[in-house]
């Protein structure tokens, strides 16, 4: 079987799986890693601002110079998640149809890697449109980078998923320009199965963000 | 080779394009019904977050949260990653970490005194 499968287009290797697979996954798992000192550094934090504004709780004078609202804005934030969950849904379906092409059932838009490969783009940028408006929002009330504690550690968490999932989007722009050239075939589906695995990992660390960050009060 | 070939050909969800890796994914069906269940989870989640009194019960309010967006969690990294069905190096390669980055946030927690409410 694994050297039916060796002759499709990789070198034979130790393990007998493929080294960009492993790889990907080495690199998911360091990335938990990073992911978990940002967090823990705004848990940390939470709480220890002594300047708002704050998270959840408005900020009054003598604390605060004027009157300032609870930060967070939980029905855009709550909308974006959708966006996010359901740009992995297209995902899968743009991975589904490169391994099927060609197959019963994978006919039409089902088939069409190019078709759920833009619509994961498109959902990946408006997830970014979201966060941008969100940190536009911020700053015009107040909260910037440097303001306290919450900031520093709010803008460095999200800034840095925000930075994953510009990547993401220019990997998959990468991968749609190449299957509009040539067109993806099975032999090509290791290569969106990598950036899936990436897109998917981008979705689960906004996961625990949002439960973390936004909801737990 | 013939082997390989049957085996691949007569079952649509089998993938192969890991090497050596012979393993079933999900149906498009399957993927609708987790984007659904991903869905669910996450309205009962912003629900949870405005009833005043389910906020109020700190004790269950956030240990539920939590409950809810591990099984949000889990359910990507076994399904949209396919990690169910994958080969147990990958499970260790992804597990082992996540394991690490967990254990790492609980201990800077308990070494900032962020569960004595200090």
């Amino acid at each position: 079987m694994s050297t039916a499968v060796a002759s499709h287009a990789h070198p034979a290797t130790s393990t007998g799986l493929d080294h960009r697979k492993i790889a990907i996954w080495a690199f998911i798992g360091s990335e938990c890693m990073l992911f978990a000192s940002l967090i823990s550094t705004y848990l940390i934090y939470k709480g220890r601002s002594v300047n708002g504004p704050f998270p959840h709780e408005a900020c009054d004078p003598p604390l605060c110079a004027t009157h300032l609202n609870p930060i967070l804005n939980i029905p855009v934030t709550s909308v974006s998640t959708f966006v996010l969950l359901m740009s992995s849904l297209a995902m899968v379906l743009a991975l589904a149809a490169v391994e099927n092409r060609g197959k019963p059932g994978y006919e039409g838009i089902l088939g069409s890697s190019k078709f759920w490969l833009l619509m994961t783009a498109i959902l990946g940028t408006t997830f970014l449109g979201f966060q941008a408006y969100e940190f536009t929002s911020f700053v015009h009330e107040g909260l910037t980078i440097r303001t306290n504690l919450f900031g520093s550690s709010f803008f460095t968490l999200t800034g840095f998923h925000g930075a994953h999932v510009t990547a993401g989007v220019l990997w998959l722009l990468t991968l749609l320009a190449i299957d509009i050239k040539r067109g993806l075939q099975p032999k090509d589906a290791l290569l969106v199965d990598i950036s899936a695995l990436y897109w998917h990992f981008v979705d689960v660390v906004w996961i625990a963000i949002f439960t973390l960050v936004y909801l737990i009060k | 080779m013939a082997q390989h070939d049957q085996f691949t050909h007569t079952n649509p969800d089998i993938d192969v394009h890991a090497m050596g890796e012979v393993h079933e994914h999900p149906t498009w069906k399957q993927y609708k019904w987790v984007a659904l269940v991903l869905t669910i989870i996450t309205i009962l989640e912003v629900w949870a977050y405005y009833i005043p009194s389910f906020v109020a019960m700190r004790q269950v309010f956030v240990p539920t949260l939590l409950l809810m967006s591990a099984v949000k969690f889990a359910i990507v990294v076994l399904f949209y990653m396919h990690l169910k069905y994958d080969h147990k190096i990958f499970k260790s390669l992804f597990t082992g970490p996540l394991i690490i980055a967990m254990s790492t946030i609980v201990a800077l927690l308990f070494l900032f005194h962020k569960f004595s409410g200090k």
